[in-house]
């Protein structure tokens, strides 16, 4: 089976710091300063999601009363991608369009249950209480905002993207895996075009909820990412979304598309959970992705401490001296989002001529680890 | 055609172990003796209270207790169940040679720790997210994180048996299932690795859960008689029945197999998958993409509709999808669907949401070893709109060489799978 070039020809993002990639970019670059919000759910920060006119997207208010945000997030950067692709109006492709999704899982209705969780305190029977108010107040069609495929399923409805759909799940490795997936499938002639990526909703209390019994969230005022670890670590939550439309180059250029750069190689490994196995993992697929000396770092790192502390040393031993870029320090943490985020940017860095290579880690928070490998898109097949 | 490939000139994708568990029971023997009985593992819920409920039955399975009680816990515990009776069938040791592609449910953090959360905060007036948010920053709940995190259940597994690389935690809806399984096999074809262990899961049935779907009105209210309320293509059916379970497959390419000297249990001969943009959860009413679905999994397996022997069917008993089914498969098998015996484990088992198609997979697969159809049962008021042979009832002898398994998900998920007792030669 012959291996096939893979390319990328459109990038959606949509973060704190703006709509666009080059938004997302002159952040990244430090150009503009991260946006944060650190009264709505203080003491933690979020990099709140910047104003959107969803129904640029989304243009039937039936379908943006079925979404929540998380999916209207995603279902926006979506649409960019395939604008910028070229692709919106090209039903048929869009028809035989894979998809692959990083998702978690929606919004819960925060005012019904916390009046439920009053009200159980008090409850002669609390079995027949919560079922009670579950039945009555629960609004029927929350729970399609909620199941991780249906940002998939909007997507199909709104943008007609109606191929393979598979929604892959697992924080920041979901994000990884859809990518690793995507590329390897059009590598192989499974697919020609893969529009993959996924989206968060930081501004919410059950999200933070979880990550804070974890430990994991980050309650000063914001410091680099790199900074975080020696002051016990943590990440601060942003919203967003980001996809990305990967293509084999032989498809693209059938119809004519630009294309910003290649995805050389991606690697993605779960190592146990000890002390040091991160580095080693890195270490690992660091070398299966082969990089140059050249290579720009655009880095996923969450602040979670352990985790990034062997990051930032395994990638000082790996690239010395290259630039490292973090995501985290531009628009806060996009969980299942962040590695289609980095991708995006980095892509933009190689057309922009700012590297002839780049390299985009992950480290999971909590687990598993990934890098792709960029190249510029003019160079020829391998 | 080379050795071990297919006319594609792809890896042939062999089954070499399978592991089940369902409100039947544990293991593929006890689930084939009950399923070809007849009998159903349909009961009113136990598990929580079912006061002011629409729907009080399920099929849970409830010789399982995990500690803490809670469906991430569950499901990690049919998978491993599952996965260990596979593994050991397969004979493939404990250093599995390939990745792990597992359908988990959509977990969250769950009403008994919501509410600890909200005691713990000691908010004594109405109590908000912001005391719940509080909470969780008292004492270690470190554990509790880990529990709710989506890619929780797969590293646990992982850990366990031995499986390569990046494990990829899945979720297509209804057809999960079978998209895991669909995943090992483009795994093996990209000679990504010689196995896959494929697993679909899922031990949700909680009462939000069962509220959820119910005010979908997706679930059949018929109470009175839990072991009848599973209905598919019968007139009177009102909707599905939640079940729980989970089915592990170790897939190998053929070639990997055979030089192990491992027994082949059957083969995925194709897969075929088409999305739906009409509806969050309904199908077009055209049918087109279940259409296409199943044309391009007999597509993919490289044979023609005549060659379906059986057909596993989704099945749910809820009005909508046993219409759209039927329709989908006397357009793409013609006449002869008709005759072409289709059967819902579904009437016995109800519907294992996230583990269907990995179970339905191996019950797809017992039924070419055994030569031997399990039945729809509770089919006492056929609906004329349906022409199929449903295998009402009772068991049926027949020789099955190739089985049809579909399985049809919220979001427009349909995702169609081809098994065989040969390769297609």
């Amino acid at each position: 089976m012959s291996a096939r070039d893979v390319v990328v020809t459109g990038a959606g993002l949509l973060t704190s710091s703006g709509i666009g990639v080059d938004a997302g970019l002159a952040a990244l670059l430090g150009e503009t300063a991260p946006v944060l919000d650190y009264d709505r759910f203080a003491p933690f920060p979020v990099h709140p999601a910047c104003e959107v006119d969803f129904g640029a997207q989304i243009p039937k208010k039936s379908d943006l009363r079925q979404m929540e945000p998380w999916q209207k997030l995603g279902v926006f950067a979506a649409g960019l991608a395939l604008d910028d692709a070229g692709l919106k109006d090209d039903a048929s492709l869009k028809s035989a369009m894979s998809l692959i999704v990083s998702a978690g899982g929606g919004e819960r209705d925060f005012e019904v249950d916390g009046q439920i969780l009053t009200g159980l305190r008090e409850a002669e029977n609390p079995g027949a209480y919560l079922n009670e108010r579950l039945m009555s107040d629960v609004r029927p069609t929350l729970f399609l905002a909620q199941l991780s495929n249906l940002l998939a399923g909007n997507i199909a409805i709104v943008h007609g993207v109606t191929g393979a759909s598979r929604t892959f799940m697992g924080e920041e490795q979901a994000g990884v895996d859809a990518v690793r997936v995507a590329h390897a499938r059009i590598r192989a002639g499974q697919a020609d075009i893969v529009l993959v990526g996924g989206s968060f909703n930081a501004e919410r209390p059950d999200s933070l909820m979880l990550y804070e019994m974890g430990g994991m969230l980050w309650k000063r005022p914001f410091a680099s990412v790199w900074d975080r670890p020696a002051q016990g670590g943590g990440f601060i939550l942003g919203s967003g979304g980001a996809f990305l439309m990967l293509e084999a180059r032989e498809s693209a250029q059938r119809r004519g598309a630009r294309f910003s750069a290649r995805v050389d190689a991606v690697a993605a490994d779960l190592t146990r959970r000890q002390p040091g196995a991160a580095a080693r993992s890195l270490e690992s697929l660091w070398s299966a992705v082969a990089p140059g000396p050249d290579a720009l770092v655009v880095s996923g790192a969450t602040g979670a401490r352990e985790r990034t502390f062997e990051e930032r040393a395994a990638l000082d031993r790996l690239a010395p001296g290259a630039r490292i870029l973090a995501t985290q320090d531009a628009f806060g943490h996009l969980m299942e989002g962040q590695f289609p985020a980095g991708i995006a940017l980095a892509a933009a860095l190689i057309a922009r001529g700012e590297a002839p290579e780049a390299v985009v880690t992950s480290v999971g928070h909590q687990r598993g680890e990934g890098l792709v490998r960029l190249s510029r898109a003019d160079q020829g097949a391998e | 055609m080379p050795a071990y490939r297919d006319r594609q000139g792809r890896p042939l994708v062999a089954v070499t172990g399978m592991g089940v568990v369902t409100s039947l029971g544990e293991g593929k023997e006890d689930n084939w003796t009950a399923l070809t009985a007849g009998r159903s593992g349909i009961h009113t819920i136990r598990r929580f209270p079912i006061d002011g409920l629409r729907t009080t039955i399920a099929g849970t399975v409830d010789y399982i207790d995990v500690e803490p009680f809670c469906a991430p816990a569950l499901s990690e515990e049919f998978a491993a169940r599952a996965a260990s009776e596979a593994i050991a069938q397969a004979g493939i040791g404990a250093d599995f040679p390939g990745s792990l592609f597992i359908a988990v449910p959509p977990v969250e953090m769950e009403w008994p720790t919501r509410t600890a959360l909200a005691q713990a905060s000691g908010q004594e007036g109405a109590i908000t997210y912001a005391d719940l948010l509080r909470a969780a920053g008292i004492g270690d709940l470190r554990s509790w994180h880990d529990l709710f995190l989506f890619g929780t259940v797969a590293e646990r597994i992982q850990e366990r048996f031995g499986t390569k690389g990046s494990p990829i935690s899945l979720s297509t809806a209804c057809s999960s299932g079978a998209t895991a399984i669909q995943l090992g096999v483009e795994a093996i074809r990209r000679g990504e690795a010689p196995a896959a262990l494929c697993i679909g899961t899922d031990g949700s049935v909680q009462a939000e859960a069962l509220i959820r779907f119910s005010l979908l009105s997706a679930l059949s209210t018929q109470n009175d008689v839990p072991e009848k309320a599973s209905k598919p293509f019968s007139k009177n059916r009102d909707g599905f029945v939640m079940g729980e379970g989970g089915a592990a497959l170790v897939l190998e390419s053929a070639e990997h197999a055979v030089a192990r000297g491992a027994t082949i249990l059957g083969y995925v001969l194709g897969c075929g998958e088409k999305g739906d943009g009409f509806h969050r959860t309904r199908s077009s009413p055209d049918g087109a993409p279940i259409i296409a679905a199943i044309e391009a999994a007999i597509a993919d397996a490289g044979v023609t509709p005549d060659a379906i022997d059986y057909v596993n069917a989704h099945g749910t008993g809820t009005p909508e999808n046993d219409k759209m089914e039927s329709m989908g498969l006397m357009t793409v098998l013609g006449e002869r669907m008709k005759t072409v015996p289709i059967s819902s484990n579904k009437s016995m088992v109800g519907h294992t949401l996230t583990a269907a198609g990995a179970v339905e997979a191996v019950f797809s697969l017992l039924a070419i070893a055994h030569g031997r159809i399990p039945p729809t049962i509770n089919h006492e008021i056929p609906d004329p709109s349906i022409p199929l042979d449903v295998v009402p009832n009772v068991a049926r002898d027949a020789a099955v060489g190739v089985v049809l398994s579909n399985s049809f998900g919220f979001g427009g998920q349909n995702t169609c799978l081809v098994f065989g007792a040969e390769p297609v030669a």
